[in-house]
């Protein structure tokens, strides 16, 4: 055993130089240069200022806005601290969960089926996506809190909608945060 | 279950299948000495590493290969130790965490030593970027490599006839790094930065939202480390959430590369030993009895999660989209089942969804993946070495059955081997069950448990059993972190690990020094559907037997509530 030691450091040290520096700044490097803009978190600047990333969902409460789904990475969104609500199928905490967040989506007297994703924590807290059935849930609320014609929001909620590929590779899903920038867009213009 | 979602499953099966069958092709050729299209790249690189560190290249019998194997593991814990423990005073720190707490270090080397990357802390809050690089990266290529290498020598005891070695640690480890972990991970990880996943030293971003709430983004060098936790089967994933995070799996397009990366090398596995030992129909049905496992399993998961949870529905919620706590809505169900089925069938580990939240059934499926030895197809190199244990283990059963002399690839199965094998297979039920039936009593364990009910103890029985597995996916409901959990788990990783290799590795000396006798009318063939029967059968009956009362008890009776809409 003693005699495998010495082999066994240098080894170790060659390849942590190998795997551990110089295959993650080679990659570091091609990805700076060719692939900034993902290497960096894709974030969106808006007015020079840095207003989140196209990857990571936001804590929204206005009603002018649309809202993700519920978060329990830290005390919502909180883009350091990703986490899952980790609760079972029978836990009284979840069931509990979810019959407060449906008395902020409908009125108790609604029979409207709510979408899953709408009352339910994502694995990582910071889905950017809701469900096109969620999204269309919120357009009146949106639309009445702007001021705007139900249809203006709609069809912005349409040009966000983004189908599956080949109606075979991914979901369809709603970008929240480009969809809320897209809505401010739209108020500048109809307000200039 | 969608026509569309099952299209997508088979589709990336079938890319799997094809590429594991070229890849095995291709690490049989490295492993036989033979010219391949990268040795001109490598062999100059291969040549420069042996001299810097002077091994001797010469064949070693299996106690020396067993002690190289031990030696190297052991300096690299001890080193992973002490970069966590000595984090702060260490450059590339750029959130100025504080050096890691001895339990968490010791339970997180281990991790990281012993290809299960469980993770008893949130990445994004605890570690350096030095620990991540050089420490984690390290190990998802070493914990990798060292795997690779034992499944090589284990064939080589089924290929070779009356050897007293069975190769040379030194060199399989370093073939298997240089031509075959790095190269593959360069690829995925450009690939997986084109596809959005962040690449910077930068510690994080901050921004300030529409509604002027301010947001820190936690980034760092995660494609690097994505690539090769996926290929090598690691599964630690840079952030807390692993490949659920929008960073380390933004689309539906990475999760397909996530799941084929983690597939590809495990499954080019059997076809490199079908290669090796020179028939390549025993490849091929042991292929063929993983596969397996993982469709029927997928199928399970896939149904059970789309038809989602009735207390929920109950409430007023459209059972269209299935359970969707703890998942992700850019992967859909289909895919997020095929990869918590293979992720588990692998040891790989990492998660897109969270397991905790899964229906029970949809839980008791990777709970049952993991204890039916990691083998289906099991981690890169183990998963090999672990279900030819099983197959020594099936032709025996079969011999006594009608009465044949056992016999596996010409090699006679003996009383010694059957010790050897035992020995090896009962230390895991032994680290499973034993930790778990302490815990489920100890207050201090159970205070960690944030599920109460039968979930609660499927959340424990889960964590010994991805330990010991190697694993490293959790029912993360469970607090590990805390000195319990994380000395238990560290100890079940280190059992679960290297209390197998050795016995596996004195089988592999055994069974190389045997003269090779020629296929007889007499001999049972282990190519044909009637081996692969028998060899789901034993893995069925033995992961059956052994566990079937505890998950009666955990996600079987939870199942039962949930229909009867009680809550705890």
């Amino acid at each position: 055993m003693l005699s495998h030691l010495r082999p066994a450091f240098l080894m170790l040290i060659i390849m942590t130089v190998l795997t551990g520096l110089i295959y993650p700044l080679a990659m570091t490097g091609i990805g700076q240069v060719a692939f900034s803009n993902s290497a960096n978190g894709s974030v969106i600047v808006n007015n020079n200022a840095v207003i989140g990333s196209r990857l990571i969902g936001e804590a929204w409460t206005s009603d002018k806005y649309f809202w993700g789904r519920p978060s329990a990475a830290g005390k919502g969104y909180d883009a350091a601290s990703s986490s899952g609500s980790n609760l079972g199928p029978t836990s009284k905490a979840l069931i509990d969960r979810i019959n407060g967040d449906i008395q902020k989506l409908r009125q108790p007297s609604d029979p409207t089926l709510l979408p899953a994703d709408s009352v339910t924590a994502s694995g990582s807290g910071l889905d950017p996506h809701i469900s096109p059935q969620y999204a269309n849930l919120q357009i009146a609320r949106v639309a009445k809190a702007r001021g705007v014609a139900e249809e203006k929001i709609k069809a912005v909620v349409l040009a966000n909608t983004q189908n599956s590929t080949l109606g075979l590779f991914g979901e369809p899903r709603v970008n929240v945060l480009l969809l809320n920038l897209a809505l401010d867009g739209l108020n500048s213009q109809t307000n200039g | 279950m969608t026509f569309v979602g099952w299209s997508q499953i088979i589709a990336l099966l079938t890319v799997v299948t094809f590429s594991a069958w070229a890849l095995g092709s291709f690490m049989a050729a490295v492993f036989t000495g033979k010219r391949t299209f990268l040795t001109p790249a490598i062999a100059p690189m291969e040549r420069g590493i042996n001299r810097l560190v002077g091994v001797s290249l010469k064949e070693q019998n299996w106690q020396t290969y067993a002690l190289a194997t031990l030696a190297f593991n052991a300096m690299g814990f001890v080193v992973l130790y002490g970069l966590m423990r000595l984090q702060n005073f260490l450059p590339l720190n750029p959130q100025g965490f504080s050096a890691v707490t001895e339990a968490l270090s010791f339970n997180t080397a281990m991790s990281f030593v012993t290809n299960t990357n469980w993770q008893s802390y949130a990445g994004e809050s605890t570690m350096s970027h030095l620990v991540q690089m050089a420490g984690f990266t390290v190990h998802n290529f070493l914990s990798a490599a060292t795997g690779i290498a034992l499944a090589v020598a284990f064939t080589r005891a089924f290929a070779r006839s009356s050897s007293t070695t069975i190769g040379n640690f030194w060199d399989d480890l370093v073939k298997s790094t240089l031509y075959i972990l790095l190269p593959l991970s360069i690829v995925v990880a450009i690939v997986f930065m084109i596809l959005g996943v962040p690449q910077t030293l930068q510690g994080y971003v901050d921004a300030t939202t529409l509604e002027g709430v301010k947001q820190t983004i936690s980034i760092g060098p995660m494609a690097s480390q994505e690539a090769i936790k996926q290929l090598g089967t690691n599964g630690g994933g840079f952030l807390n959430a692993n490949s659920a995070h929008p960073f380390e799996n933004p689309s539906a397009w990475s999760n397909y590369l996530s799941i084929f990366a983690m597939l590809v090398v495990s499954g080019a596995m059997p076809f490199m030993f079908g290669q090796m030992v020179g028939d390549n129909r025993q490849g091929r049905a042991l292929f063929i009895t993983m596969g397996l496992f993982i469709v029927v399993g997928t199928a399970i998961v896939y149904w059970a999660e789309t038809s989602g949870n009735p207390i929920i529905q109950a409430l007023g919620i459209d059972p269209l989209q299935g359970n969707m706590e703890g998942k992700e809505l850019r992967f859909g169900q289909a895919m997020t089942s095929l990869f918590v089925v293979a992720t588990t069938g692998l040891s790989c580990g990492a998660v897109n969804a969270m397991h905790s939240s899964l229906t029970p059934l949809g839980g008791l499926v990777p709970l049952f993946m993991i204890q039916l030895g990691e083998v289906l197809p099991g981690g890169v190199g183990s998963g090999l070495y672990g279900i030819l244990v099983i197959a020594v283990l099936t032709v025996f059963i079969a011999g006594l059955m009608v009465g044949r002399t056992p016999d596996y690839l010409g090699k006679k199965i003996e009383a010694k081997e059957m010790k050897l094998a035992m020995l090896a297979l009962l230390i895991l039920p032994l680290v499973m069950l034993g930790f778990s039936a302490v815990s489920a009593m100890l207050p201090a364990a159970l205070s960690s448990l944030a599920n109460a009910g039968p979930h609660g103890l499927t959340e424990i029985l889960y964590a010994y059993s991805s330990a010991a597995g190697n694993n490293g996916s959790a029912f993360a409901g469970l607090n590990a972190n805390t000195g319990w959990f994380n000395t238990t788990l560290g100890i079940s990783m280190f059992l679960g690990r290297f209390a197998y290799i050795v016995p596996m590795l004195a089988i592999a000396g055994s069974l190389a020094s045997k003269t090779k006798i020629p296929a007889s009318s007499g001999s049972f063939p282990t190519h044909g559907p009637m081996f692969v029967a028998l060899l789901v059968g034993v893995i069925l009956i033995l992961g059956g037997l052994q566990y079937f009362p505890s998950l009666a008890l955990s996600p079987i009776v939870e199942h039962f509530l949930m229909l009867a809409g009680k809550t705890f």
